[in-house]
């Protein structure tokens, strides 16, 4: 092992190093270019043997992977905003197939308006496309979430892709110092990939995906559904594996000081560090708030959270994410449906969009009004400035 | 084909095609001609017949339904999956409509053939989407009735194969089911050409052009004749050889007439043809002289 100075996007490159990935498609974007520049540059070093293939969208960079994963080998790819959303057809067609690809997805908002930064909304509208979705914090989570990531999406009894989200800019781009594991000890925890079935091989022929009529096409997204749901089982395992292996400990939810909270904010990724600063600020002044990081968005950690949760007052969702029109952005909305039956209150806010920083004031914020105020059914924007409505008017 | 009876059929003989489908003659020749050793992808369109329903499939090669527009980026995946396992004996090919090449699929192709990626890339040209009933293409003929141009088709094909020269891939051809012997050694050269393979391929749609299903040969014959569609192949986007002469072309009108398709073509569009189809093979005739 050695520690290295790297940001997000580098680690998760090194990362897929130390994967041995085979075959690499990956098509440039902000913020997550370094990605396919780092890939590109261990090819031409010969540090990752690989070929790797220089696609002309991410539409064809998927559909690149499908191929190559189709013939049975380890490959890799990488996206951010706009171009996961020109994935989307290919990204069901790979977890249809049952397709172990693991991607780095670098978050950023989606168009329009026009914006570099970090928030979810290219991710979240793939929360239903059958892909496992991570949600790193920080550098050093990059890199152990995507070699994670490897062994949950290989499992036999689950085989699905998995995204492994890292905030852009805020993840992407910030430095620190990362242990990063010898090849020796990766190649310990995952083993060479396999696969035996939805494989095109002359020597087993086989054809893949062809028309399927209503008398099977349930029971084929049934069992899809079941590799999901072994997922929440499978990845803590292997979070614990890895934690004995690597000696750095993980969980599908990171709770923080929620043994005996009545107030809960659950969070993702990078703004959850700014959250735990906050609980230990309002702790020390004698409230009982607590944090719950999400760490596994899919497989939702249902058990965990009724399991955790089930003793706290109220609960506020932040996220970086909303549903226009919707009674509640994804994260809200998945942890109430979880909390059903509990008797707690959930409410939820939206912050951070586009980029906006989240700092301790807009988390102070929610914890306030998750005391004060009445009991709401949408989310409330927590950030928006008090200008919002007159913002770029046309004057006649 | 000589010695074509000695070959094992790589395609059930009992598919789904349309009675006198010319896709049908041609994906039987091109996968015949390539044999066990090769990996087919196609998209949905009428070749996804060949790929079958539910456990059934009709090759008995290996092969994966794409999507429409991803048959080339599927292709060069699959290639570069089997290249990184040294099994560079097995041929890769793609069988895409025009509408999942011309259309849809333009960018997907133009990436693969910009970067050079040893496939084998066959475009079965029946000049419209015939698979779901005849919807016209970027490639169906001016003056063509479909039900998306159900008053005639007001502009030109798009001139695809000049598309793929102008990429300067190894190989490119036109292949026609009326002239199989050439078509065998197309794809024999598509194969052992060492970079992307073009071939785009006519093939006669009874169900969509409205003629006859006894004289799909017969039509695929006259549009060789009649100089609509020229054989001819690329090599490396530069030297053309005209791989069957027509010393005496017949006139476009005969070939137009033979298909219910164009029964509201004006005398003035089948003038318009034919001064498009002579100059367009005048050129042609140019390039070969070089």
């Amino acid at each position: 092992m050695k520690t290295m100075f790297m940001d997000g996007n580098a680690a998760a490159a090194e990362a897929m190093r130390l994967a041995r990935i085979q075959v690499v498609a990956a098509y440039p974007i902000t913020p997550q270019s370094p990605i396919a520049e780092g890939l590109a540059k261990f090819c031409v070093q010969g540090t990752l043997d690989a070929k790797y293939m220089r696609i002309e969208s991410e539409h064809s960079a998927m559909s690149a992977c499908v191929g190559a994963a189709l013939t049975g080998v380890r490959v890799g790819t990488a996206t951010a905003s706009v171009g996961l959303a020109l994935m989307h057809e290919i990204l069901n067609v790979a977890s249809g197939l049952r397709l172990p690809i693991v991607m780095p997805v670098v978050n950023r908002a989606l168009v329009a308006p026009w914006s570099l930064w970090c928030d979810h909304s290219d991710a979240m509208p793939e929360r239903d496309s059958g892909w496992l979705q991570l949600y790193a914090e920080d550098a050093q989570e990059s890199l152990d979430l995507a070699l994670i990531a490897y062994r949950v999406a290989e499992h036999p009894e689950v085989m699905l892709p998995v995204m492994v989200c890292l905030d852009g800019f805020f993840v992407s781009h910030t430095g620190m110092a990362v242990r990063v594991p010898d090849q020796s000890e990766v190649d310990e925890f995952l083993p060479p990939y396999h696969t035996d079935n939805l494989l095109l091989d002359p020597d087993k022929p086989m054809f893949v995906n062809p028309l399927t009529m209503s008398d099977e096409y349930t029971e084929l997204k049934y069992q899809h559904k079941i590799g999901a749901d072994k997922a929440e089982q499978v990845l803590p395992e292997v979070m614990a594996e890895f934690a004995k292996k690597f000696g750095r400990k993980y969980e599908p939810v990171e709770f923080y000081k929620c043994d005996d909270a009545e107030e809960v904010v659950v969070t993702l990724g990078s703004m959850s560090g700014t959250a735990s600063y906050v609980v230990d600020q309002l702790r020390a002044k004698g409230q009982k708030v607590g944090l719950a990081r999400i760490v596994s968005f899919r497989p939702f950690p249902h058990r965990l959270l009724r399991e955790r949760l089930a003793g706290v007052k109220r609960i506020a969702v932040l996220e970086r994410a909303t549903s226009i029109g919707g009674a509640g952005g994804p994260v809200l909305a998945e942890v109430r449906s979880t909390l059903t039956n509990l008797p707690v209150r959930v409410e939820g806010f939206v912050a951070g969009l586009g980029g906006r920083d989240i700092p301790p004031a807009t988390i102070e914020k929610v914890f306030d009004h998750l005391r004060t105020a009445e009991p709401q059914c949408r989310p409330t924007w927590a950030d928006v400035r008090s200008d919002a409505m007159t913002i770029r008017e046309v004057v006649q | 084909m000589q010695g074509s009876s000695q070959v094992l059929d790589m395609v059930s003989p009992g598919v789904s095609a349309c009675h006198g489908c010319g896709l049908e003659i041609a994906f039987r020749t091109v996968v015949n001609v390539l044999g066990p050793r090769t990996i087919v992808v196609i998209p949905p369109g009428c070749s996804a017949m060949f790929s079958g329903v539910g456990g059934e499939t009709c090759v008995r090669i290996p092969g994966y339904q794409c999507n429409l527009e991803n048959t080339a980026a599927t292709l060069s995946g699959i290639r570069a999956g089997l290249d990184m396992q040294g099994k560079h004996d097995v041929n890769v090919l793609g069988c895409a409509g025009d509408g999942a090449t011309i259309d849809i699929g333009l960018q997907s192709l133009s990436g693969a053939m910009e970067r050079g990626d040893r496939i084998i890339y066959v475009c079965y040209d029946n000049e419209a989407y015939q698979n779901t009933g005849n919807q016209a293409s970027g490639s169906t003929p001016l003056g063509a009735s479909t039900t998306t141009t159900p008053g005639g088709k007001p502009t030109y094909r798009k001139d695809m194969m000049q598309i793929v020269a102008a990429h300067h891939i190894p190989y490119a051809a036109t292949c026609s089911i009326s002239h199989l012997e050439d078509m065998v050694k197309k794809v024999e050269k598509a194969r052992d050409c060492g970079g992307t393979a073009y071939l785009q391929l006519l093939g006669p749609c009874p169900t969509g052009w409205f003629f006859d299903s006894d004289q799909s040969v017969k039509i695929a014959r006259l549009a060789v004749q009649s100089l609509v569609w020229p054989l001819y192949e690329v090599t490396n986007g530069t030297e053309y050889r005209l791989t069957h002469k027509v010393s005496k072309p017949i006139p476009v009108g005969d070939y137009l007439k033979s298909q219910g398709r164009f029964s509201k073509i004006t005398e003035e569009q089948v003038a318009f043809v034919q001064q498009r189809v002579e100059n367009d093979y005048a050129a042609l005739l140019k390039r070969v002289e070089g």
